[in-house]
């Protein structure tokens, strides 16, 4: 049976049933218990499983997430919450130099099986401080494995698979698509890490899309299918391991690429992609492969200005027909 | 009081009024224009802690400085700053203070002395410790005023700099606005201990204020500010105060973390303008018919300025790659190497 419910409610699941099934997990942040979240996403879980596993912080996001580290070090699975993806620059040494690093400078002898949830996403009106996409910078870090769900049905199958691994794993959700329903089935799945899922197939061109971008690639393909554009649109899931294997054989079919992704374009998660892209699909290649991030400014509050810094789908749209047209599109 | 310190103080009364009642007429607009879904995005309304930035601010001197929260309308209106200029960058238009790059929780005017207003809780511990140490370092005898709440007070950033502070003398005063919640958690959920012990555990000399006092924390703030300038910081004070908002516009029902009664006491018993208003009254410095006259004059101006906002123009879209880099007009030119 399969159900339409939110993305906000396909995580409260996916931790209520992980946390039922396995009494070592645990959940800690900011205003997580009573309130569940400034975005609710929580509400209900401490009824269920009290503030001993609920566990509401002070403002010390270094703090906690330290402990976390040490918890999963000695036989606890924490899960922290992230009120904010902005906020990782707060606690970067406790997950870069500490939690990625224990299982390899231990010689494999001890584990970090934590969950970092956190956010993404701009515009929302929220300035510089709260509307980043943080997701390259986490995972140019060796040993952190890095889930971008595009729906309520990744976001809760992703999210179980992180719970369950013995690594460090950082999910980051988009603020904006909390309240998006979308099909999820009742019955448990787990989505593996490093399988893409081909959302639509397509001869002209791949749009490799992460996060809500994959709405933003469908809706341009939608678009170009009407004008007579087959786009091929793919959702990694997870960037961290980054399943290759289903983006070359995409880009082999159709010789065209472009990759979109909400954070900074420069030395992002667009570049990376773009460049396996061109060092294994090269001889199939008609045009150069093109990045779409966000522009590569701090995001700005007025709206005026805050609405040009991300990807668009008419920007994809238009970016595609100029590379099938086989004019040459430099990245913006 | 004797009657020449009464006509002495007159003037600075006046201004201690009028300042929280623009920073309250402000708010009040602020909030309309949120639930007339006029203003994009949220705000964090300061209403109800008046008392605390305007007592702070008018102790001191346009050359001071101050480093402000996402909390931080009052503390910008109370540093000298003027309606229009806040509401457009309320708006995101162009002529606001950051020119539409801040909104809400960056509003600050720079010129005179507002360091900016932060939206990471505690962010601002370390950038007015360093304007402190770079008075003392160039021989200046400005003192920095570092603005946070109570939640800010569990960052570890804050003891990092409180000990440099200390080992280092120098010209910070902490103020930390204790208004008995971060978001929606009471304060002693969140805060082990004495916080004025704690500073005191630095060697640093601490008080513990009423915050809907505002001349008592223009007093303390007086006497502390001038002893930073001799060299006798840096200095800790908690401000017992009272948010009448949500922690946010968009906050509304909030019965679970705390009672209607208990604002309703805070906002009937201890509102920082209503028992100022009345102590002026009563040394019959100035009358009620007075005071509801300034009253009006305060909400006509917010009201103009609003309107002016309301139609100013949003920055040219030329503007998304301006201030990246001092020194660059296009940032987007300038990655490529453009010379
Ligand atoms: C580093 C960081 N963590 C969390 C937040 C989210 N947040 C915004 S305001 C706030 C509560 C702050 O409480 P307090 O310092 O008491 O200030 P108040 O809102 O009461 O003025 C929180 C948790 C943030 N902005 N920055
Ligand atoms: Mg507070």
């Amino acid at each position: 049976m399969t159900r339409e419910i939110t993305l906000s409610k396909a995580v409260n699941e996916a931790i209520a049933e992980e946390m039922r099934r396995d009494p070592t997990i645990f959940l800690l942040g900011e205003d997580v218990a009573e309130a569940g979240t400034p975005f609710k996403v929580l509400s209900g879980l401490v009824e269920e499983f009290g503030t001993e596993r609920i566990i509401d912080t002070p403002i010390s996001e270094p703090g906690f997430m330290g402990m976390a580290v040490g918890a999963a070090m000695t036989g606890s699975r924490p899960i922290v919450d992230l009120m904010f993806g902005d906020f990782l620059y707060l606690v970067m040494d406790q997950l870069c130099n500490q939690a990625a690093k224990t299982h390899y400078m231990s010689g494999g002898k001890l584990k970090v099986p934590l969950v970092l949830r956190t956010n993404m996403g701009a515009t929302r009106r929220s300035a510089a401080q709260h509307s980043q996409s943080l997701q390259a910078i986490v995972a140019h870090i060796p040993g952190l494995k890095v889930a971008m769900p595009s729906s309520a049905y990744e976001a809760k199958g992703l999210l179980k698979t992180a719970i369950r691994d013995d690594n460090p794993v950082v999910i980051f959700e988009d603020k904006l698509m909390y309240q998006d329903k979308a099909p999820v089935p009742e019955e448990e799945y787990l989505i593996p890490f490093g399988q893409a899922n081909i959302k639509r197939e397509g001869r002209d061109v791949t749009l490799v899309a992460t996060s809500s971008m994959v709405q933003v690639a469908e809706e341009a393909a939608e678009t170009l299918a009407r004008e007579g554009i087959s786009a091929e649109v793919i959702d990694p899931r997870t960037i961290v391991p980054l399943d290759e294997q289903t983006i070359i054989d995409s880009v082999r079919k159709t010789s065209r690429a472009i990759v979109i992704d909400e954070g900074h374009q420069s030395y992002g998660v667009t570049a990376e992609i773009a460049a396996r892209i061109s060092e294994k699909a090269f001889y199939h290649l008609d045009a150069p492969v093109i990045r779409m991030g966000a522009m590569d400014v701090p995001v700005p509050f007025s709206p005026a200005l805050e609405d040009l810094t991300v990807p668009t789908s008419e920007g994809v749209a238009e970016n595609a027909r100029r590379i099938c047209r086989g004019e040459l599109v430099h990245a913006a | 009081m004797s009657a020449a310190r009464k006509k002495h103080n007159t003037e600075d009364y006046l201004r201690m009024y009028k300042q929280m009642v623009r920073i309250r007429a402000f708010e009040d607009k602020a909030n309309q224009l949120y639930l007339s879904a006029k203003m994009p995005g949220l705000t964090h309304m300061y209403s109800g802690q008046e008392a605390v930035a305007v007592g702070i601010c008018e102790a001191l001197t346009d050359e001071d400085r101050i480093t402000s929260t996402h909390r931080g309308h009052g503390h910008c209106v109370a540093k000298g700053a003027n309606f229009r200029e806040m509401f457009c960058e309320l708006l995101g238009k162009e002529e606001g203070y950051c020119r539409g790059k801040g909104g809400s929780m960056h509003i600050a005017d720079q010129a005179n002395g507002n360091l900016g207003a932060n939206a990471i809780v505690g962010g601002s511990m370390g950038i007015a410790t360093g304007a402190a140490l770079s008075a003392k370092r160039l021989g200046k005898d400005f003192v920095t005023v570092c603005f946070f709440g109570d939640g800010a007070t569990a960052q570890g950033l804050w003891y990092e700099v409180m000990n440099m502070a200390a080992l280092w003398k120098l010209p910070v005063i902490y103020a930390c606005e204790n208004n008995g919640y971060s978001e929606y958690t009471k304060t002693d959920e969140i805060a082990a201990g004495s916080l004025v012990k704690r500073a005191e555990a630095f060697g640093i000399e601490a008080f513990q204020v009423d915050g809907q006092d505002v001349l008592a924390v223009n007093e303390l703030t007086s006497r502390l500010a001038g002893r930073c300038r001799k060299g006798e910081g840096p200095f800790f004070i908690e401000l017992d105060t009272y948010r009448y908002h949500g922690h946010h516009v968009g906050d509304i029902n909030r019965d679970y973390y705390r009672t209607k009664e208990e604002e309703a006491e805070w906002k009937d018993i201890r509102d920082p303008i209503t028992n100022f208003g009345k102590s002026l009254i009563d040394q019959k410095m100035f009358t009620a018919e007075e005071l509801v006259a300034i009253d009006n004059d305060i909400a006509a101006d917010a009201e103009a300025a609003v309107d002016y906002a309301l139609k100013a123009p949003y920055p040219d879209g030329s503007e998304v790659d301006m201030h990246v880099f001092a020194g660059v007009d296009h940032a987007l030119d300038y990655l490529r190497g453009a010379r």
